[in-house]
Order: structure tokens, then C-alpha cells, then sequence
């Protein structure tokens, strides 16, 4: 089963027939997804039925076992390093140093990026999830919800034009689900287009213009 | 917002910088290779008979065996801090050559196994009572031909092992026939410059000590984006 529908052009994201077997396990067994620009798509499904590997084959971080995924028509794994600065990730771990307080590993990351003003750049991303006030803290002394809105603040910094979110409400308290739901509503018509992976379906389908589901290796159009 | 990306210099600049103030801050691996560093001078000189062994004969191999040690020490750091939250994906991500990656960690690696020597070196002279005089420039020049080609190799395998099981036990396993070469060629120099000879008679060693380091900088480089191709 598939999801042919591809509603908004252009294609941000495209892939295709996708497979990743580790060992004899077959976890996903031809995915077809498409995203446009300015779209959100959530992607639900059970623990343990794949949704973290699509997510880390469609940023790159996984070879396919078979099939393709194109990032603005090319290659996402084989571009150049360059295409791989329209990818922000929040993955279930935070990517953050705990020997670095939060702004040392934001401006890191921007400076990695080649932002200009890595400080400035650092402090407005904290200040977007209300971090600001932690900002010389260590990650280590922080709250799981605290740690997912600074893992989001690095996803989001060098303003990607791919969101891929894993389980982004984990740790979030209602206030803070609604302000990520604020921030990716406001970037949306700049045309970030946004992948959701998670399990609490009733928040995809708050956030997301698509839901689908991905069962047994597949993926299609969740039931309403 | 955007300006141009970093280079590859540049990047592997910035995440060697990162890897330093971190080191910095948490010390313990500094630390660790420190007090490993000295412990093994002091059990080498109080395990030699100096009535059978002058200090500048045994000198030479402690202080690199010495090194060599603390360095495995610290090699074994340089991609576990990477894994502890998933900072690998995030560095990955980057848009930066995969090159970088390794030029960065092989830098931030390089200056702190220079630190170590540099605190073992004069700890190295109090416990054997040697002289550098004369000899000093020569064991610098020594000191870092051996150290790029080893801690190259160490760099790579420091990233092949981090994800596996007994990574610690792993990694000297792997990495310490392929100090040999330096090992043998930086305590050979060594002897030769303790022992009041100049450094000129050892060019055949310090050629084999560039080629090593030319070979194994240039191998790494071409290897190491293959360690993350999952």
C-alpha cells in the first residue's frame, strides 16, 4: 500500500519504494511518501513498527536497503554537504553536549551552519522555546520537556527547509505542545515542510494536513 | 541569516574547538592521562636496577611506551562524548565534508595527546634524571612525527569502536600494532639524542616517521567517511 497523492507542488521531498531489512527483520518494505512545500505529513503508527528508521533514511543518517529519497530532486544521502543544510532534525535524543551549556551548543551548531553572528543566532533560538533564561545551563541540568524544546531550538535554528520530528511531544507539557504547534504553524507559509513521526495520533492530527499510517513495513492513508 | 558555509579547514577548526572546551570543562580525561602518564614513569624508574640499566637506555622506550598509553587513554574519549545523545547524528547532519569530521577530531585529538607529552616530558626528565640539553629540539621534532601518524590511526579507530561492545578493551587491541612503527622510530631518535649524537643521524627514522604519518593522515582521511555509511 502506498501514498501516491502528492497535493501540493512543488516536491520538497520525495521518496520512493523504500526498504530497510537489518538482518532478516524487514522494518519498512516499499514506502512510497511525498512532501510538498509548506506541508506537514505525521506518520503514526505502534512502538517498534519503523517510524524512527524512515525518519533516519528520509534525513540521510540510513541507507535504504532499496529505493530513493530526493531532496529537491537530488539524492539526499549522495548531494553535496550543502543539501544537507535544509534538514533540521529532532530526533528522541537531544544532540546536545553536556560539557557545553546551551548556548556554547547552539552557536556551535550555527557556526557549523556558517550563520553569521553564531551568538545572536544561538539566543534567538532559545529565546523561541522560552530557554533564554537557561541558556549558560549544561543540557545535564535540565528536564526531559526542557531538553526536547533546546533539541528543538537546534533543529529549528538554521531555519531548515525539512523538519523531520521524532515523537516531538515526548516530555512537553500542554503549554509547551502548543507553542511547538504555534512555531511550525507560523514557518509554514515560508515553506518549511514538516515530517511527524509519533504514536499519539489525536496531536498529528491537530498539527498535520495528512496523516498516515505505517503498518507492517507500509505506509497509507490513516483512518479518520 | 545565512553566509557561506565553512570550509573544510574551517568546519574541522570549529569541531576541534568544540571538542577542546569540552575537554577543558570536564578535565577528566586530562586528568586521567596525566596521572596514568606519571604513575607508569615512577614504576618504570623504581622497577629499573640502575647498576644494570643506565637511565638513558631504558629513558627512551618508558617515555613513549609512557605516551603511547596516555594517548590510548585519551583516543578512547574522543567519539564516546559523540554518542552520549545522539551528538554524532547532529554532527552528520551538518553540512560539512565528512572530512571535516575527521580533520576536527584528529585536531582536537593531536592537541590534547601534545599536552600530555608536554607534562610528561619534564616528568619523564625529573624520575630518569636525563639531560636535554642540546637534544630538546630534536625530541620535539621527534615527539611530533610520531605523535600525527598515531593518533590519525587512533582517530579512526576511535570512531570504529566507539559503537561497539568492549569499545575500551577494543580499541588498543587494534591500535597499538599500528603504533609499532612510530613507537619504535620516536624511541630509536630518542636514545640517539640522549646519548649526545646529532639529530642528522637519525634522518633515515625521521623519514620513515613523515612517510608514516603522509600514508596513515591521507588513508584516514579516505576511510574514515566510509565508518559512517550505515
Amino acid at each position: 500500500m502506498t501514498d501516491s497523492t502528492s497535493p501540493h507542488p512543488p516536491t520538497l521531498l520525495q521518496a520512493t519504494g523504500l526498504r530497510r531489512a537489518f538482518g532478516e527483520r524487514v522494518v519498512l518494505d516499499g514506502v512510497d511518501l511525498s512532501l510538498a512545500e509548506g506541508e506537514t505529513v505525521a506518520v503514526i503508527g505502534p512502538n517498534g513498527v519503523g517510524k524512527t528508521t524512515l525518519l533516519r533514511i528520509l534525513a540521510g543518517l540510513l541507507r535504504p536497503s532499496a529505493g530513493s529519497v530526493l531532496l529537491d530532486g537530488r539524492p539526499v544521502r549522495t548531494a553535496d554537504p550543502q543539501s544537507r543544510a535544509a534538514i533540521g532534525l529532532l530526533s528522541h535524543r537531544a544532540m546536545l553536549y553536556d560539557d557545553l551549556t546551551l548556548q556554547e551548543n547552539l552557536e556551535f551548531v550555527a557556526r557549523l551552519h556558517g550563520l553569521r553572528d553564531p551568538r545572536r543566532v544561538a539566543r534567538e533560538a532559545l529565546e523561541q522555546v522560552e530557554l533564554l533564561s537557561r541558556a549558560g545551563d549544561s543540557p545535564r541540568t535540565l528536564s526531559r520537556g526542557l531538553i526536547q524544546r533546546a533539541a528543538l531550538a537546534r533543529a529549528l535554528l538554521h531555519a531548515p527547509r525539512l523538519l523531520l520530528l521524532d515523537e516531538p511531544f515526548t516530555g512537553l507539557d500542554s503549554a509547551a505542545a502548543g507553542r511547538l504547534t504555534s512555531l511550525l504553524a507560523a514557518r509554514r507559509p515560508a515553506g518549511l515542510g514538516t515530517i511527524i513521526v509519533t504514536h499519539q495520533e489525536h496531536e498529528a492530527r491537530e498539527i498535520a494536513s495528512r496523516v498516515l499510517a505505517l503498518r507492517a513495513g507500509s505506509i497509507g492513508r490513516a483512518a479518520a | 541569516m545565512k553566509s557561506a558555509l565553512p570550509g573544510t579547514i574551517a568546519a574541522a577548526m570549529i569541531i576541534a574547538g568544540k571538542d577542546l572546551r569540552s575537554e577543558l570543562r570536564r578535565r577528566t580525561a586530562l586528568v586521567s592521562a596525566v596521572v596514568f602518564a606519571a604513575l607508569i614513569l615512577v614504576i618504570f624508574n623504581f622497577a629499573r636496577d640502575p647498576t644494570a640499566l643506565r637511565a638513558e637506555q631504558l629513558a627512551p622506550s618508558a617515555f613513549w611506551i609512557t605516551c603511547a598509553f596516555a594517548a590510548v587513554t585519551a583516543l578512547s574519549r574522543a567519539f564516546a562524548v559523540e554518542l552520549e545523545h545522539g551528538a554524532l547524528d547532529g554532527l552528520l547532519l551538518a553540512p560539512v565534508p565528512r572530512e571535516a569530521l575527521f580533520l576536527g577530531k584528529f585536531l582536537g585529538n593531536l592537541t590534547f595527546v601534545f599536552v600530555v607529552e608536554s607534562i610528561a616530558l619534564p616528568l619523564f626528565v625529573l624520575f630518569f634524571n636525563v639531560s636535554l640539553k642540546g637534544a630538546l629540539p630534536g625530541i620535539i621534532l621527534v615527539a611530533v612525527l610520531a605523535t600525527v601518524g598515531f593518533v590519525a590511526v587512533g582517530t579512526v579507530f576511535s570512531a570504529l569502536t566507539a559503537r561497539v561492545r568492549f569499545n575500551e578493551l577494543m580499541l588498543p587491541v587494534l591500535l597499538l600494532p599500528f603504533m609499532l612503527p612510530p613507537l619504535a622510530g620516536a624511541a630509536q631518535v630518542t636514545a640517539a639524542l640522549l646519548n649526545g649524537r646529532p639529530l642528522v643521524e637519525s634522518a633515515g627514522w625521521l623519514r620513515l616517521l613523515l612517510v608514516y604519518d603522509i600514508t596513515f593522515v591521507t588513508l584516514s582521511v579516505l576511510i574514515f567517511p566510509s565508518l559512517f555509511d550505515e
